[in-house]
């Protein structure tokens, strides 16, 4: 308990050096486009409902993606344990990973049309990859001293994928996701700067467009708040499954 | 009857590594046989091959007469570092057995806790493994195999990571188990004194390929003042000589 307050306090103290770093930067600049902390944050209050449900959308479709890449990327990853599956894996990994995948929207956009759909597939396709690649790593370096430690009392395949590859290879699939979801975020934000009504990307763009660069302000604080949720859930997510690190 | 039993045991790994080479000895019900060579000998080859992890390419292994073709369900292996899994706590290392035998996570629990209690590991059902010192890890590692009520303990070097004293200790607390539990025991060590202390019969195995170069009979062990006896320190002595002679 100790350490949670010592911790809650370093942030906090993080926090306060962000916004005064800020603030000074701001006062210095003296520039429309820098406003002070304190008028983006009042701008952030009086349009809190307006902002909580462009965040809940683009919420909706970055959490969407994140779990739709985790549940193809690790049962995939994770079967690269197998040699034979590796073989058949790897070539095609080798071949797509290395494209930038974010120079598929146009073509995601033609196929999936432009609702939110080609916004989950975007993303999706960018983490599916991201987790797939160290998944796939970890589960190929499982120490086979486990699976015979494992194999000598009996165990079936299942048993093996169960009690030694998947939570041996837990710690760096999570390490993955945290990476991930700086990128989803990213990506998000991209996607919805391009036809679309919704989200917070959008509400960037249309700021900017406006010249409001309050509410510009605003809609980055947002995003950014949106990233910051995320990552602390993942790291009690991390903090349940990982116990033993 | 013979429960362990090596006939003419060869192995060659498809790289083309000879590891083993004509090994023969069998290991009457009950009794402890310690297999002593040097490093890379294919000591752990031959255990392997009698956990059923390996199949040996020439001659064969028998547990109760009977050639090994699966993990033989008799059988607790207890590898070197303990084979303990870092990410399960103590009472999931130890009752990981009997779930993978069927039995509910729960029960398995419940079922292991007198084993723990008895090993003086009640307490520390909840901890990890590296939050253990090394002689209670190994404790651990005995526990996880006494759960499956084996009637064979296969052992690869069980103690060679622990400091002079723990491995003093837990020496006897096996010599002490095998001899309540009345186990049989085939134990792969590099240390002759282990070998004189633990094992009513030492196989005395050569440099790879591995060979038996000869099988010593030691009656006197099986108890634990054994140690400080002369006849000890003769067996001792005898081994090292053919152990001298070839390593």
């Amino acid at each position: 308990m100790q350490g949670s307050e010592e911790k809650r306090w370093s942030y906090l103290v993080a926090g306060a050096v962000i916004l005064a770093v800020w603030q000074v930067l701001a006062y210095f600049v003296e520039s429309p486009a820098l406003p002070p902390p304190y008028i983006v944050l009042h701008s952030f209050i009086s349009q809190l409902n307006k902002i909580a449900v462009h965040m809940l959308i683009s919420a909706y479709r970055v959490i969407y993606s994140i779990l739709l890449a985790l549940s193809l990327a690790i049962p995939i990853g994770l079967s690269c344990h197998e040699k034979s599956v590796d073989r058949f894996v790897a070539p095609f990994l080798y071949l797509l990973y290395p494209i930038p995948h974010i120079v598929l929207l146009p073509l995601i956009i033609l196929l999936f049309g432009i609702g939110d759909l080609s916004k989950i597939a975007l993303i999706g396709m960018i983490v599916f990859f991201q987790i797939l690649v160290t998944t796939r790593d970890a589960a190929r370096n499982v120490d086979s001293y486990y699976v015979y430690s494992l194999l000598s009392l009996g165990a079936s395949k299942k048993d093996v994928y169960k009690h030694v590859v998947l939570p041996a290879s837990l710690p760096k699939i999570l390490t993955a996701l945290r990476i991930s979801v700086g990128t989803a975020i990213a990506v998000l934000f991209f996607a919805e700067s391009f036809a679309t009504t919704a989200g917070l990307g959008y509400l960037i763009m249309m700021a900017w467009s406006k010249a409001d660069y309050v509410s510009l302000y605003a809609g980055i604080v947002a995003m950014a708040l949106l990233g910051f949720s995320l990552y602390i859930a993942l790291e009690a997510v991390e903090k349940r499954l990982c116990r033993w690190v | 009857m013979a429960v362990v039993e090596a006939v003419n045991l060869g192995m060659v790994y498809p790289d083309g590594t000879r590891a083993l080479k004509k090994v023969s000895f069998s290991v009457e019900d009950g009794e402890s046989c310690a297999i002593i060579g040097p490093s890379g000998c294919g000591k752990t080859t031959l255990l392997f091959i009698f956990s059923g992890l390996l199949r040996p390419t020439e001659g064969c292994a028998l547990i109760e007469g009977k050639e090994i073709v699966a993990p033989p369900k008799k059988a607790a292996l207890i590898l070197q570092n303990y084979g303990l899994f870092p990410w399960k706590t103590v009472i999931e290392n130890v009752a990981l057995g009997l779930q993978i035998r069927g039995m509910k996570a729960k029960d398995a629990k419940n079922t292991v806790k007198p084993i723990l209690s008895k090993l003086g590991l009640e307490g520390f059902e909840n901890h990890y493994p590296k939050q253990l010192s090394g002689g209670m890890q190994q404790r651990v590692a005995f526990a996880r195999a006494l759960a499956i009520k084996p009637k064979i303990m296969l052992m690869d070097e069980p103690f060679s990571s622990l400091d002079a004293l723990s491995r003093e200790k837990l020496q006897n607390f096996l010599l002490e188990l095998w001899m309540k539990e009345r186990l049989t025991m085939l134990l792969v060590t590099h240390s002759i004194e282990e070998a004189v202390f633990l094992g009513r019969q030492i196989v005395v195995l050569s440099p790879r390929p591995g060979k038996v170069v000869k099988i010593i009979e030691n009656p006197m062990a099986g108890s634990v003042e054994y140690r400080n006896m002369e006849e000890y320190f003769e067996k001792c002595r005898e081994v090292r000589k053919s152990v001298g002679a070839t390593w």
